[in-house]
């Protein structure tokens, strides 16, 4: 008889713990470079980002008040289940151009990346917390906090490694996050939320969607709710944007401009502090 | 058309009422018709408070939210009324005076009505002797599945007797009559025995206000007005805590009743978060910027 029917992937967003596809039906055709494969992404409306904004905030106490050790086992367990799934990122990787060597080395460097963020998930607070001295019957002190919902934007050429090294140290600081995927490069992404999905990841806390940063770039900037904005390219109008819009509720703008994401210097305890701020606590003691 | 005594519907069909639920639902409001449907929700708002909970200072808390809804848009409407238990009315009394905004309270044992008819009774005259122009009242469900349909009937004439000159909503707290039926049922009694208004629930069952059940309950008022010419008000309660659902509401409502209920005096809801949402919408269609629950009131 004849061969089996093809059966492909819907390509869908990542909100709330659930797929939906967009609310406004729209999406965008996305083909590999030899045209073997064609594939319809979500092109994510302005409403889409706002679900994903209000499922981020409902996540957030959840969150940011796990113990930071059981963060780290889950960001240990997304790694584990990414290294179950090598064979599919690696036929996407290859698909959207990545040679087969490249894909490889991509994906054991993203595995890694993310047991790196597990370890640092108990670590950082003490390294970056601090005693002051003051002068009054005060014992005061300073530490980390999560800065609280987080929209980014992921790098646009690296579409699983640079996708992760945004994510895992957003996420490992106890924030939630809306990311917009690669938009040349969107594949990874979505069956990085599978991955996601099955991680014991509560709903809500990571976000994923697909479309047209230059449509979405305005809403994820000027949004009230979101509290930082993470824009990863090196294109001055856009930048000039995100810090502008940033000003309207004073959040927090990061820009990570192009660049490489496997070098070393792309992970580090001081990613994670990007997204954190400082709370000063002054406890009275007796003289 | 005959006058009189109305007739009784008990033949609801329940997947044509989810059908047309869904077909209004899908109707998108847009613009200028947006924002008017916006402020006309909240100036339909029953902004209630009825927990054990409730303090002095909550009621006066909730009355100066209700007459100071974002100071930042001065020409917001004002609610309609403040929903509160019979120990608050002389505190909501006294906190809105000046304002025009209604003072609503609930009465006959609310929410479970399981008290001797005197109780009840006795209970509405207190509250409207403290002031309230709006009372709303539970019926007895446990009589009503029981089949005494006159005694509930009766019971309702009774409170609206009671009632004097304040208005009386009838809560038939939708979520225990199970069925549609009973819903259509119980809709016809309490509108022949004397409500102003119907109201869907008292916000402690669930599941509370269901589209569908809204849409039973206004095409019995619609029946009602082509039977006798009075016009009976609506109020879904419990459960309506976003500006979209409220808007769709509006859209059922007038597609079943017309332009008429359109208004405070027919209809109204009952909630307590949905004003912030509908201010939030309200000002994110004059910025164009999404909205944070950090820069509202605190419900």
């Amino acid at each position: 008889m004849n061969k089996r029917i093809n059966i492909q992937k819907t390509y869908k967003l990542y909100i709330d713990g659930k797929f939906p596809r967009t609310e406004s039906a729209r999406y965008i055709k996305w083909q590999d470079s030899k045209e073997t494969t064609l594939v319809n992404v979500c092109r994510s409306s302005r409403k889409d980002f706002r679900n994903a904004v209000v499922a981020a905030r409902n996540a957030v106490n959840g969150w940011s008040s796990r113990t930071a050790y059981n963060r780290g086992q889950i960001l240990y367990r997304i790694a584990e289940i990414l290294e179950g799934r090598r064979e599919q990122f690696m036929a996407e990787l290859t698909l959207q151009g990545s040679a087969k060597k490249q894909a490889e080395k991509e994906i054991d460097q993203s595995v890694d990346r993310l047991i790196y963020y597990s370890g640092w998930a108990d670590k950082y607070i003490q390294i970056f917390s601090r005693v002051n001295p003051v002068a009054m019957p005060y014992f005061n002190f300073s530490y980390p906090e999560a800065t609280g919902v987080v929209a980014a934007t992921a790098p646009e050429e690296s579409s699983l490694l640079g996708l992760v090294s945004i994510i895992a140290p957003i996420i490992v600081g106890g924030n939630t996050l809306v990311i917009l995927a690669s938009e040349s490069r969107p594949l990874c992404s979505i069956t990085f939320a599978e991955v996601l999905h099955t991680s014991d990841v509560p709903g809500g806390v990571m976000n994923i969607l697909t479309g047209y940063r230059s449509e979405l770039l305005e809403h994820f900037s000027s949004h009230m709710d979101v509290n930082a904005i993470l824009y990863c390219g090196s294109d001055p109008e856009e930048i000039r944007l995100v810090e502008s819009n940033s000003a309207l509720n004073v959040k927090r703008p990061v820009v990570y401009p192009d660049q490489d994401w496997s070098k070393e210097k792309a992970q580090g305890p001081y990613h994670i502090m990007k997204t954190q701020e400082i709370k000063t606590i002054w406890h009275p003691i007796g003289v | 058309m005959q006058s009189g005594t109305p007739t009784y519907t008990r033949n609801i069909d329940q997947v044509n009422a989810q059908e047309r639920v869904t077909k209004l639902f899908s109707r998108s409001i847009k613009k200028e018709s947006k924002i008017v449907a916006l402020n006309t929700v909240l100036s339909m708002i029953d902004l209630t408070t009825l927990e054990g909970k409730d303090s002095q200072g909550k009621v006066k808390q909730l009355c100066y939210k209700a007459a100071h809804l974002h100071d930042q848009f001065s020409n917001l409407p004002n609610v309609a009324a403040i929903c509160v238990y019979p120990p608050m009315v002389p505190v909501a009394k006294k906190a809105l005076n000046g304002t025009g905004i209604n003072v609503a309270s609930v009465a006959t044992a609310f929410p479970s009505g399981m008290t001797s008819l005197d109780t009840k009774l006795e209970e509405v005259k207190t509250v409207v002797a403290a002031g309230a122009d709006e009372v709303d009242m539970v019926i007895s469900r446990g009589k009503f599945l029981q089949g005494e349909y006159d005694w509930v009937s009766d019971e309702i004439a009774k409170v609206k007797e009671a009632c004097g000159e304040a208005h009386l909503k009838v809560i038939l707290e939708s979520g225990e009559l199970v069925t549609l039926d009973n819903v259509r049922l119980a809709s016809d009694l309490a509108m022949a025995a004397g409500a102003d208004f119907i109201k869907t629930s008292t916000g402690k069952v669930s599941p509370a206000a269901t589209p569908s059940v809204v849409l039973i309950m206004l095409e019995a008022i619609r029946d009602f007005y082509k039977q006798t010419g009075k016009k009976i008000g609506m109020k879904p309660a419990g459960g309506v805590s976003k500006a979209k659902l409220a808007v769709q509401y509006l859209v059922m409502v007038r597609e079943t009743l017309g332009q008429d209920w359109l208004s405070p005096d027919l209809f109204r809801f009952g909630a307590s978060s949905l004003a912030n949402d509908v201010i939030m919408q309200i000002v994110k269609q004059s910025t164009g910027v999404y909205q944070s629950t950090n820069y509202f009131s605190i419900d």
